[in-house]
């Protein structure tokens, strides 16, 4: 018999320390497998910026860069700059990308900047312990919405893809989910073309990825995907938001 | 060497293309935005990066990736700009990544003027940024000396694996004065084995990094390069001392304002007093051993500065109470005048 | 036939392989702990398995490998 599934050879033998259940560990299993499917694990580096993913700098086995809280963009800028042959991808979450780091965000983009961003939305700051994120639902209690997210008070959720799509820099823009075996293989697609177009530098991509927080959410592993179900994806539609290569076709 | 007329500015822009800086990420500020310029026009000519960053938080951290990826970054800015660039300066030093931030100092607090000003020395020399780090800080006083101290500052920082200050003012960023480069010829820049270019597969992944949550190896590495920086501060102090073997009063001043200290000194001298000078290159490391062995053969020193007094504290650090240590400054912008310094000097003599 | 490997000791016991598994054999093992403490997850009826890999697709430990 052959292997027909296991660890992917950019993903380090380290174990990974996020809590059990949480779809980080199913997204770093994805981009370490498109990483190999690419053949660029030599010439791949990561920038992995404040957030519960920043221990990824121990989990790929390419070069990896540990970046400020929301300073991915730009130190995947100044990384792609240096040596514009090397794949350079970030992996942020909706803190790091969608608060602290949105200018960085919506400026690489609109530059076109040359790199790959794998973006996980789950609604919450996971690594400091559940506080409300820009992409916290409306009424979604957490420690910082303890009495579920007011729109009075703390405003509206923001959907990053769609607005990062209005922006002619981007090749490639597209969220998914891992919230089922289906939506996974389909993110890895995404993933995949996300890198693709950087090799064929066609630009800016970024793939987001709705993800879950267990912990954080209060839910066990699995009723959390439940919930990512009836909840994120009606407010963060699944599905291409910007792919030049449809636009020329079209 | 055939001699350019070049504004500060520029010249440092210049500088650090011949010193080997392809990859330039700058933000607009007065008084300093014709180095972004400058690289605007030069750097696609050479193959060399230039980018106008979103804003200096970010330009700080675009040098962060490209110093980790193993080429000479820089970025300029002026006080506020600086301030925005102070965590990223922090996690420079943490991940020991070497490169160059040039600082052309306005008035400050706040918005404050655009005028020249040195009131930026405790944020550059005691760490504007968070945790226990230092950065070597060049403060150079002619355009020439600019130019120099450009060249020493990429090399600084690739030697010791850090961040480099090249801090002038509002004055040296706008004045024009001769320069002449060095011969840069068959100059290699150093190997850099630990940067992130790739494995390559031949080779475990670089990792650049400042994270490390257990304590006793932070305080290790801490400690590790606190031995750098003492070599630093035994190695790397560079000054000027002009008239002080005989001086009776001896004044403390950098960049600009050395110079127009020079002019009340002559004066002085003109007129019986004998006063010298003592002018930091380095005010990281500071020269506190010259400051220390004047201060027992005078009768006082003068620390003249353009800020409310920030120098002077490490001048009083340095003598140590062997001798009276006075101090003249104007800030907000004003630049002070000879005759107000040499009013100044009489007053202590 | 096909068959699923489990690296007992990474598993976090949490239990998403078993909701994904079409031929329902993936279960939580109720009589032991791994070394995390946790009940791991295991294959009961290996030769009902098909080698469809979604347990391991959905785990976010890299615990399973499977062959066919």
């Amino acid at each position: 018999m052959a292997i027909v599934f296991q660890k992917p050879k950019a993903l380090s033998d380290v174990p990974l320390h996020y809590c059990p259940g949480c779809t980080h560990g199913i997204v770093h299993r994805l981009v370490a497998e498109v990483i190999d499917e690419l053949g660029i694990e030599g010439s791949t580096i990561g920038v992995a910026p404040v957030g519960c993913a920043v221990f990824a700098y121990n989990y790929f086995n390419c070069d990896m860069q540990e970046a400020a809280h929301g300073r991915a963009p730009a130190v995947a800028t100044g990384i792609k700059r240096a040596n514009p042959e090397n794949i350079v991808f970030t992996y942020q979450g909706d803190g790091d990308l969608a608060a602290i780091g949105t200018a960085e965000t919506v400026h690489a983009a609109a530059r076109g900047e040359n790199i790959t961003i794998i973006f996980i939305n789950n609604a919450i700051y996971g690594m400091t312990g559940g506080q409300m994120a820009p992409t916290t639902l409306v009424g979604q209690v957490t420690q910082t919405s303890p009495y579920g997210r007011k729109v009075e008070a703390q405003g509206y959720p923001i959907r990053m893809s769609e607005m990062l799509s209005t922006l002619e820099g981007p090749s490639y823009i597209k969220r998914c989910s891992v919230d089922s075996i289906k939506n996974i293989n389909d993110t890895k697609r995404a993933i995949k073309k996300a890198f693709q177009n950087q090799i064929d530098k066609k630009g800016f991509s970024l793939v987001e990825v709705l993800s879950t927080c267990p912990t954080n959410w209060g839910l066990s592993p699995v009723e959390a995907l439940d919930w990512l179900r009836e909840n994120m994806i009606p407010h963060y539609p699944l599905g291409t938001y910007k792919d030049i290569d449809a636009e020329q076709k079209a | 060497m055939d001699k350019v007329l070049m504004k500060g500015n520029e010249a440092i822009a210049e500088a650090a293309i011949r010193a080997g800086c392809r990859h330039f990420f700058g933000y607009p500020i007065t008084p300093q935005t014709e180095i972004s310029a400058y690289m605007a026009r030069r750097m696609p000519k050479i193959g060399g990066t230039f980018l106008q960053a979103e804003s200096e938080v970010a330009a700080i951290n675009m040098v962060y990736g490209a110093a980790g990826a193993g080429v000479r970054a820089m970025t300029s800015s002026s006080s506020p700009g600086i301030s925005l660039k102070s965590e990223g300066i922090s996690y420079i030093a943490g991940a020991d990544l070497p490169c160059v931030i040039v600082n052309i100092v306005r008035a400050g607090p706040g918005l404050g003027g655009i005028q020249p000003a040195q009131s930026d020395y405790f944020q550059a020399v005691k760490g504007g940024g968070h945790g226990d780090y230092r950065m070597i800080v060049v403060a150079p006083s002619s355009i020439q000396e600019i130019v120099d101290s450009t060249f020493l500052a990429f090399d600084l920082a690739d030697k010791y694996r850090m961040p480099v200050m090249l801090m002038g003012d509002g004055m040296l960023g706008q004045m024009m004065e001769p320069v002449a480069f060095p011969d840069t010829t068959g100059v290699k820049l150093p190997e850099k084995e630990w940067a992130t270019t790739g494995t390559k597969k031949m080779r475990k992944p670089n990792i650049i990094n400042s994270l490390y949550i257990q304590p006793d190896e932070l305080e290790a590495l801490i400690k590790n390069r606190w031995k750098k920086y003492i070599e630093i501060e035994q190695n790397e102090v560079r000054f000027e001392a002009e008239g002080t073997e005989d001086a009776e009063i001896i004044l403390v001043a950098y960049g600009a304002t050395a110079r127009i200290v020079k002019a009340a000194i002559k004066k002085a001298r003109e007129n019986g007093i004998k006063a010298g000078l003592i002018r930091p290159i380095t005010l990281w490391p500071f020269p506190s051993d010259v400051i220390s062995a004047a201060a027992k053969k005078v009768k006082a020193i003068l620390c003249v500065e353009m800020s409310m007094g920030q120098m002077v504290e490490d001048v009083r650090l340095s003598a140590a109470g062997a001798c009276p240590v006075h101090f003249y400054g104007r800030t907000g912008g004003v630049v002070p005048i000879p005759a107000d310094v040499y009013d100044e000097i009489r007053r202590y003599v | 036939m096909a068959k699923v490997k489990f690296n007992e000791n990474a598993c976090k016991g949490c239990e998403l392989c078993t909701v994904v598994c079409p031929k329902k054999i993936v279960v939580m093992a109720k009589d032991r702990l791994n070394q995390k403490g946790f009940h791991p997850a295991q294959v009961i009826e290996m030769e009902k398995c098909i080698g469809c890999a979604f347990c391991a697709t959905i785990c976010p430990d890299v615990v399973i490998t499977v062959e066919k």
